[in-house]
């Protein structure tokens, strides 16, 4: 209560009727399907045609609930005398979503774009072991992959596209160099984008950022013989970018 | 035989009312708090929105087990219920709806409403006594002193209201009401509003049931049908405050319509005043015990006094 006698009890009462003339902000679920924000992270969906079993998302997994079998196959060499080749035949994928912690790692580490988050959510068991889902479930799960949202207005270009749009590296420089030309681009405009409170755009490169992170580090690795230490956790960016 | 007809008819409509009244309260306690807390309340019993929860709630406890405690004094224990719920049916037939809709027209209504009144706390105090649990003494405890500290206002205000009209009849006084009473009354309808929440528990006057340090106050040995009789005594009781005060305060059946709509008019005034009761419990912290009481003896008291001097003195000088 304030000096007024009273007051209190007024305000307590605007209070209340004010939010009574808003909308509630109960979500009926059940009845009502909710409106999740894109990339919502459901389930995680696999096509096995883009698997290779390089074991990465199963290495990758901090929960280990990945499970994957596989065998090779000799296939006939393509030409006549050539050498027969081996192939990585998939036996089989399974996520044991009674132990996965949806953090998304296994799809962030994937290089040949065979694991996917959906949106769906309404997969709870009865029995725990039914929470594995195989590779066939986990398939089925692709259908409700949704496209990807279109990319915000005035942001950067995704990074292929950039790469794609330089010109051609220089003869003196090999190896590493397109890239660690290609990657401080979308960083910088995240940095831009966050001082400016653009939200998109910062979490666009967020998105970015782990893949960049593990290619980055047998370089930067590289550089640190070469280069004075700098304080543990810096960083590694800002050299990459000047050099 | 037609006397006998009538009296089955007016009886029949004033348990009707007092039947479906107290649940369309309910109902509309539950929409209005969820509202205002931004929530939706019931939305399944029924179908629509739920209308059908309270119906779904009496179900619920009519199949459920009657518990006395061993130690309990049975008959009182049983008794208490009944006692709390029957005085406001009898108080509710002496309230006039329209002129000449009144089920039990007594001279001295308006005496006779706040003594049947007082009898219906008796059934917390009776079940807080016979319970034989600490949280119920001390909550029906809490209830008598509330009593006596709140019945005092309610029975002054209300005696100042008599004094304006002229008359203790409950349709004498709507008769005699006039617009400008609005003002004149003022100080005393706000005491009369005050001190009948009190009486009936309400918040922000429900320390008799206050649920965080004392269970539940006198009801909380209580299960099953007769615990919905003490919910069912108390919205009746809102019900027959909101229509008191409608009827003492608010002009009754007079409005800016055809006198055959008279009876629409008290309604909504009552309906009106139930949503403020409803308000007053969203909008506010209880307030403690020794709050409680020096809220009557401090403040309702000296103001009731003094709106009965006002009334004194304006009716002598009219």
């Amino acid at each position: 209560m304030g000096e007024v006698p009273g007051r209190g009890l007024t305000k307590a009462l605007a209070q209340t009727f004010r939010r009574m003339t808003k909308p509630a902000v109960t979500t009926q679920y059940p009845d009502v399907q909710p409106d999740l924000p894109p990339r919502s992270r459901g389930v995680i969906a696999l096509i096995e045609e883009n698997c290779t079993v390089c074991m990465l998302c199963a290495r990758e997994c901090p929960d280990w609930c990945i499970y994957i079998d596989s065998h090779k196959e000799e296939q006939p060499p393509t030409t006549p005398g050539g050498r027969p080749r081996q192939r990585n035949v998939l036996d089989r994928f399974a996520i044991d979503f009674s132990l996965c912690m949806y953090c998304g790692i296994c799809v962030e580490v994937c290089p040949f774009d065979a694991l996917f988050w959906s949106p769906e959510f309404e997969y709870s068991e009865f029995d725990i072991r039914d929470l594995t889902h195989e590779k066939d479930r986990l398939r089925e799960w692709m259908w409700t992959v949704p496209p990807p949202p279109a990319h915000d207005e005035h942001a950067a270009d995704p990074k292929e596209i950039e790469a794609a749009s330089k010109p051609a590296p220089r003869k003196g420089a090999e190896a590493g160099k397109p890239e660690t030309g290609t990657k401080p681009v979308p960083r910088q405009a995240a940095e831009a984008g966050k001082q400016a409170g653009t939200e998109p755009v910062a979490r666009k490169a967020a998105a970015s950022k782990p893949d960049a992170a593990t290619k980055a580090a047998p370089r930067e690795a590289a550089k640190k013989a070469t280069q004075p230490p700098k304080p543990a956790g810096e960083d590694p960016k800002p050299p990459g970018a000047a050099g | 035989v037609s006397d006998v007809i009538e009296v089955v008819v007016r009886t029949g409509a004033v348990l009707v009312a007092f039947l479906v009244l107290p649940l369309l309260i309910g109902q509309t306690e539950h929409k209005v708090m969820a509202h205002m807390q931004g929530r939706l309340g019931p939305m399944y019993a029924g179908g629509y929105h739920g209308w059908a929860q309270l119906v779904a709630d009496g179900v619920k406890f009519v199949q459920k087990e009657e518990v006395v405690p061993a130690g309990a004094d049975r008959t009182v224990f049983r008794l208490a219920p009944g006692v709390a719920v029957v005085p406001y049916l009898v108080a509710l037939a002496a309230v006039p709806l329209a002129p000449g809709w009144v089920a039990l027209d007594v001279s001295v209504g308006i005496f006779f409403v706040i003594a049947v009144m007082g009898v219906g706390v008796l059934g917390s105090l009776m079940g807080g006594w016979a319970s034989a649990n600490k949280y119920s003494l001390l909550g029906g405890l809490r209830t008598a002193a509330q009593l006596l500290a709140y019945e005092l206002p309610f029975v002054l205000t209300a005696a100042s209201v008599a004094m304006a009209a002229g008359t203790l009849s409950l349709p004498g006084i709507v008769e005699a009401w006039e617009p400008w009473w609005l003002l004149w009354q003022l100080p005393g309808a706000l005491v009369f509003f005050a001190a009948g929440l009190a009486e009936l528990q309400r918040p922000p006057f429900d320390m008799p049931v206050a649920d965080s340090e004392i269970i539940f106050g006198a009801y909380t040995e209580y299960t099953g049908l007769r615990f919905a009789l003490f919910l069912l005594a108390e919205y009746a009781g809102i019900l027959l405050l909101c229509a008191l005060t409608a009827v003492l305060f608010l002009g009754g059946w007079h409005g800016p319509a055809p006198e055959t709509f008279g009876w629409l008019w008290t309604l909504l005034k009552a309906a009106l005043v139930a949503i403020v009761v409803i308000w007053l419990r969203v909008a506010n912290p209880r307030l403690r015990e020794d709050q409680l009481q020096r809220f009557a003896w401090t403040f309702l008291v000296p103001v009731a006094l003094l709106q009965l001097a006002i009334t004194g003195v304006v009716r002598i000088a009219l």
